[in-house]
């Protein structure tokens, strides 16, 4: 009999052993309800005092000013500014140093290229606003006198460099995952390697390159203390790169470090302001998800 | 008379070859020109960080509060308020992120459930940091009344980690052969003895080295912290995990933004601090990962 309650016990120890790894595994769904309805309900509340519709037409953004307006606009606007001059650089520089290492470099370089360029992922991103504020814009002002202090030219320069290390190392290893039959029938036919690699690899790798600049643009678009401390905090409606604009992760920061009581509506701002943040960056992440699973299941069939 | 001449190579192919050359040499300089200047720009940001800031760390610096005057100031309580927040994160995020990969890579069958979960996981991976700074302000600051405290600080950055751990735990599970799984099955154990006794040991050298690198992300990111709160001037320590901290990436950004060149010194000697953390972290990592990887022979 006491074997059968060992047994029974163990039995049991398994089941409990079970629901706590299955409860560990559930954290990640939880994580993703807890965020949608964190950021609903208090994003609820500002729109209840303030219409959708002002949200998205008004040219400005002064919740914090006796005069309020409250259009996304400007924020939405020098995100995509600084993320756009970064993305100018970080894509073609990305795919041709990807482009490279994968067809062209040798074994050696590949493995003492690789980490170096993974050493800039690494590096915290105050260091990049450090960085960009006080030596990037300076160098930059000599040749651009009209350069202001804080704008998006010099924080999108060095964005590019930060989101590069994403874009090079996904697009990298999609080039590397292009099947060799692939190659070998384009030199077969008489293509040279650059052919090859242009005409053949590059296409077939097409949609997870896209998806790896689409998962650098999500994540250009959500850096915080780089463009906090670079680009300034004046929320301004320009395309003018040379102007100080703010973007909406440094109103979230402005905000936080200020004295804004809970609960208030200027409060209840960096809740809309994270939303909507959250909701582009999820349709970039979801679109470069869906097209990188696409391309594995492309060449699954030829490995 | 027929005079037989050698066929001329044809002028078109010359220039068609030319030009490949020339396409080829193009490419290969401005991929180079790309390394080159990306290798540049990691070195300009290491010089000029050093230049302005290795003078300023002293032992003084290492042990005094923050302060209006510049040369006064120190990163006592940012440096004690990363590590007690980067321990109490490990704390928080390895079981979850253990378990939830022994879950998924041991136990889960192929159903709707385990898809979802790695998808949501997929797509965790991708949200901005400062997304979860604003899950942990209503979440742990407000609803679960944690204030804006240390433990309200490793609770969002574990939660944000947590995929990351999540997706290096299960690759250090998969590296482990199937055969040891069916030895230990072949023996009588149960599955939750096969992985404990056996799987996981194998696998937590990959799991640790996947963690730290993990949370060396982690505390290098400022902005989720600044959402929820943590202070820009704290002349105490933290004694207890509910108490108000800062930590060095905050004390950093702070001194940035201040106008006087003395308070920049000091922004840089913070970050060279922070950047030696790291790299201590990553050496660690990087040592596990050769001391213990396994080559299987089967």
């Amino acid at each position: 009999m006491k074997a059968s309650r060992a047994a029974r016990w163990a039995h049991w120890q398994e089941r409990l052993i079970l629901v706590l790894l299955f409860a560990s595994a559930s954290v990640s769904v939880v994580t993703t309800l807890a965020i949608a309805i964190s950021l609903g309900v208090e994003a609820i509340g500002f729109f209840r005092e303030v219409p959708l519709i002002r949200f998205l037409t008004e040219r400005e953004w002064t919740p914090l000013f006796a005069i309020k307006k409250f259009g996304i606009l400007p924020l939405v606007c020098g995100t995509f500014l600084i993320a756009g001059i970064a993305m100018v650089l970080a894509v073609p520089m990305g795919v041709l140093i990807a482009t490279y290492l994968a067809e062209y470099a040798s074994e050696r370089v590949r493995r003492v290229l690789k980490p170096v360029i993974e050493v800039l992922a690494g590096i915290p991103s105050v260091l990049y606003g450090y960085f960009a504020l006080l030596f990037v814009t300076p160098l930059l002002q000599k040749f651009i006198p009209s350069l202001s202090g804080f704008n998006a030219l010099s924080p999108g320069i060095v964005l590019a460099f930060m989101v590069l290390p994403t874009i090079a190392s996904i697009s990298e290893d999609i080039i590397y995952a292009v099947p060799q039959s692939i190659r070998e029938a384009s030199l077969a036919l008489g293509a040279t390697k650059l052919q090859t690699t242009f005409r053949a690899v590059l296409p077939a790798a097409g949609s997870g390159i896209i998806a790896a600049c689409l998962l650098g643009f999500s994540r250009a678009i959500g850096e915080t203390m780089l463009v906090t401390i670079a680009a300034g905090q004046m929320p301004n409606l320009t395309l003018n790169p040379l102007e100080p604009v703010e973007t909406m992760t440094a109103y979230i920061v402005q905000v936080s470090l200020g004295d804004v009581p809970h609960g208030s509506l200027e409060y209840r701002t960096i809740f809309a302001v994270g939303l909507t943040l959250f909701l582009i960056t999820l349709i970039f992440n979801l679109f470069g998800l869906f097209l990188r699973e696409r391309f594995i299941r492309t060449f699954q069939r030829f490995a | 008379m027929e005079v037989v001449t050698a066929p001329k190579v044809e002028p078109e192919a010359v220039r068609r070859r030319r030009r490949e050359v020339l396409m080829e040499w193009l490419f290969l300089v401005s991929a180079w020109v790309a390394l080159l200047l990306t290798i540049s720009i990691l070195l300009a940001i290491l010089g000029k960080l050093f230049a302005d800031g290795l003078t300023r760390i002293n032992w003084q610096f290492l042990t005094s509060f923050p302060s209006r005057r510049p040369e006064e100031a120190g990163i006592f309580s940012a440096w004690v308020g990363t590590l007690y927040v980067m321990f109490l994160t490990a704390a928080i995020a390895l079981p979850l992120g253990i378990g939830a990969a022994i879950y998924l890579e041991e136990f889960a069958s192929r159903h709707w459930f385990t898809r979802l979960v790695e998808l949501n996981i997929n797509n965790l991976a991708g949200i901005p940091a400062i997304i979860y700074g604003l899950l942990g302000l209503q979440v742990f600051v407000r609803w679960f009344r944690m204030g804006e405290s240390v433990l309200a600080g490793a609770c969002t950055l574990a939660i944000m980690s947590l995929p990351v751990i999540i997706v290096a735990s299960r690759e250090a599970l998969r590296a482990v052969p199937v055969s040891i799984r069916e030895a230990a099955l072949a023996l009588g154990a149960t599955r939750w003895q096969t992985v404990r006794d056996h799987v996981l040991p194998l696998a937590i050298p990959g799991i640790l080295t996947g963690t730290i690198l993990a949370l060396s992300r982690a505390i290098g990111e400022a902005a989720p912290l600044v959402t929820i709160g943590a202070l820009t001037f704290v002349a105490f320590l933290p004694k207890s995990p509910l108490d108000p901290f800062t930590v060095l990436p905050i004390q950093a950004y702070n001194w940035v933004s201040r106008p006087q060149p003395e308070f920049h010194r000091n922004a840089a000697a913070a970050l060279i601090v922070l950047l030696a953390l790291l790299l201590l972290m990553n050496s660690i990592a990087i040592y596990l990962r050769n001391r213990y990887q396994q080559r299987w022979r089967i």
